[in-house]
């Protein structure tokens, strides 16, 4: 189910405005890579193009390759829509539907890719999605009710179960926690570490704590100054970029000296 | 229970500009209160005699009031369902065009555009319905009369004018496209863009995107626009007045030169000439579109609030 990322010399554009310049990486199957770096220098945006998010919006565009197990996203004939069912995305704001219920919301992205399916197999899938989300023993009762009466973290997961209800390749999550209190956090912690086995994650995080607790290997992003475009500075496994980096501003960053 | 000290109390202090404005809001509310209830006791008390009236009194056979007002109130819900039926798809459309799919450039003239067509007095609407549509469709009903005329709504025969109900309601339509297709608009424009997001990622396409997300959230506001065309269709008189040669009658065909008029209309056309009680029963016919307005948001109001906990606002 897990695939390989691999970017090669990726620039993101704004209209004119480069915004991410340079970013060449590689993203082994089920393992989790944290983004790490300060406001502005465009992790976010780079993540964005993971799974051709960054099009949303109007005047974005990329220069250079994303393969995924060796296919270029951005290949002429890829269609952005068939990317975003592989490279599932977590977004920083918990969004459930506010008009579906707990159900309907988990089982959303599957309606569009599959037709019909049978009620059995829909309430067998709204089961395992949430299980795999850890939500299923809190909503069990009521998944009738609207998705938009659970509590912040309980909505994030009920984000996480409706994404990894459409069984993507990559799951993608951008400051997933940001907006949680710490049990809900550490919630999501836990799921993130259980969902590896299956998938290859992403995750963008201004908690360092996070990149350290979570991740296998982390990239660190920074901007020279506001107006230039953010860079790569730093990739390497977790525990070598919190305890031995290579470069000073990544010590700096990671040891709280800036940023 | 233990009873606190009154002097406890923590009242806030008043402030000129807090008292201003809390002063100016209650005016205002009670001032539509007051006018409606005006409104409301003028229609009642004049309508009073009209109830108890003599078949004499009536124009055409009629024998009592009910008698009277059935065909019209048939006519007035008849053509104003038709515009709407008409309306709503072309300004669901037009609004999602303008919100989701069209360039911004093109998306901003076509609302000036839009809101224009708004602001066209209904007796331009009128004359263009009798001097430039009528005939212009006239040859497209016989059409439909001949190919589909076993259909009971098409049934001949055709009128030779092209000034039956169907045009009405297509004029009717136009009148109303502009308020429901500005308030839709503003509504879809309004979606959070979490939700769109969350649909783009699920690898929904622009138009599944708008099923998931934007529709969704806008039902509320759409139900609120087609209701206030609703309203506009529904006392609407100088187009029914100017085009339409009315009818007694409770008749479905759309083609025919025989066609039920309404209540709005109606009134225009007999009041100058209308004395005695025929005056009271003219106001009872509005008395009894007021009423038909009144129920018709109350259900709109009773659907949307049907399903208030999905509506995204807790």
């Amino acid at each position: 189910m897990s695939k390989r990322i691999e970017v090669n010399d990726l620039n993101v554009y704004y209209s004119s405005f480069l915004a991410v310049e340079g970013v060449s990486l590689e993203i082994e199957p089920r393992t989790v890579t944290a983004f790490i770096g300060p406001s502005g220098c465009g992790k976010s945006t780079f993540l964005r193009t993971l799974n051709r998010m960054h099009e949303v919006i109007p005047g974005a565009r990329v220069q250079g390759e994303v393969l995924i197990d060796g296919n270029n996203l951005y290949d002429s004939a890829v269609d952005p829509v068939l990317v975003r069912r592989q490279v599932g995305m977590v977004f920083q704001r918990p969004n459930p539907f506010p008009t579906m219920s707990i159900k309907e919301n988990v089982l959303a992205g599957v309606r569009l890719n599959n037709k019909r399916m049978s009620k059995a197999d829909a309430d067998d899938l709204v089961e395992k999605s949430l299980q795999g989300a850890n939500l299923w023993n809190e909503v069990k009762d009521r998944l009738d009710r609207p998705g938009s009466g659970l509590s912040g973290g309980q909505q994030q997961r009920l984000c996480i179960a409706r994404t990894i209800a459409v069984s993507p390749e990559v799951i993608l999550m951008d400051e997933p926690c940001s907006a949680l209190d710490p049990i809900s956090t550490l919630a999501i912690e836990d799921l993130i570490e259980e969902l590896k086995q299956e998938y290859t994650i992403v995750i963008v995080t201004h908690n360092m704590q996070q990149a350290s607790r979570v991740s296998d290997k982390t990239a660190f992003f920074n901007i020279a100054g506001t107006g230039k475009p953010g860079k790569l500075i730093e990739y390497d496994d977790t525990t070598t970029m919190f305890s031995n980096p290579s470069v000073k501003a990544t010590e700096d960053y990671v040891s709280g000296r800036f940023g | 229970m233990t009873s606190a000290p009154p002097a406890s109390a923590i009242t806030a202090k008043p402030r000129p500009g807090d008292r201003v404005f809390s002063t100016a809001t209650v005016v205002a509310g009670t001032l539509i209160l007051v006018t409606l209830a005006a409104v409301a006791i003028f229609l009642v008390a004049q309508s009073l005699p009209a109830f108890t009236a003599e078949s004499a009194d009536f124009k055409g056979d009629a024998d009592n009031f009910w008698q009277y007002v059935g065909p019209l109130v048939f006519g007035t819900l008849w053509a104003a369902a038709l515009a709407l039926i008409m309306a709503i798809p072309i300004a669901l459309g037009i609004a999602l065009f303008i919100s989701h799919y069209a360039p911004r450039r093109l998306a901003q003239g076509l609302g000036y555009v839009v809101d224009l067509l708004a602001a066209v007095p209904s007796v331009v609407f009128g004359l263009w319905g009798i001097s430039v549509l009528a005939p212009a469709v006239q040859p497209f009903y016989t059409t439909l009369t001949e190919w589909f005329g076993w259909f009971p709504l098409f049934a001949g025969p055709v009128s030779g004018t092209g000034r039956t109900i169907l045009t009405v309601a297509v004029v009717l339509a136009v009148m109303v496209l502009p308020i429901i297709t500005a308030l839709c608009r503003e509504v879809f424009l309004q979606t959070p863009v979490l939700h769109e997001e969350a649909a783009l990622a699920l690898g929904a396409t622009r138009w599944e995107m708008i099923k998931l997300a934007v529709l969704p959230f806008g039902r509320p506001g759409i139900i609120s626009a087609a209701m206030l065309g609703l309203g506009r269709a529904l006392g609407e008189t100088m187009v029914v007045a100017m085009v339409l040669s009315p009818a007694a009658i409770i008749s479905f065909a759309l083609l025919q030169s025989q066609n039920p008029t309404t209540i709005a209309a109606n009134i225009a056309l007999n009041f100058p000439e209308a004395h005695g009680v025929g005056v009271n029963i003219l106001i009872a016919t509005g008395l009894i579109l007021f009423v038909i307005t009144l129920a018709v948001n109350m259900i709109a109001r009773y659907i949307v609030d049907r399903r208030k906990e999905f509506s995204g606002a807790n």
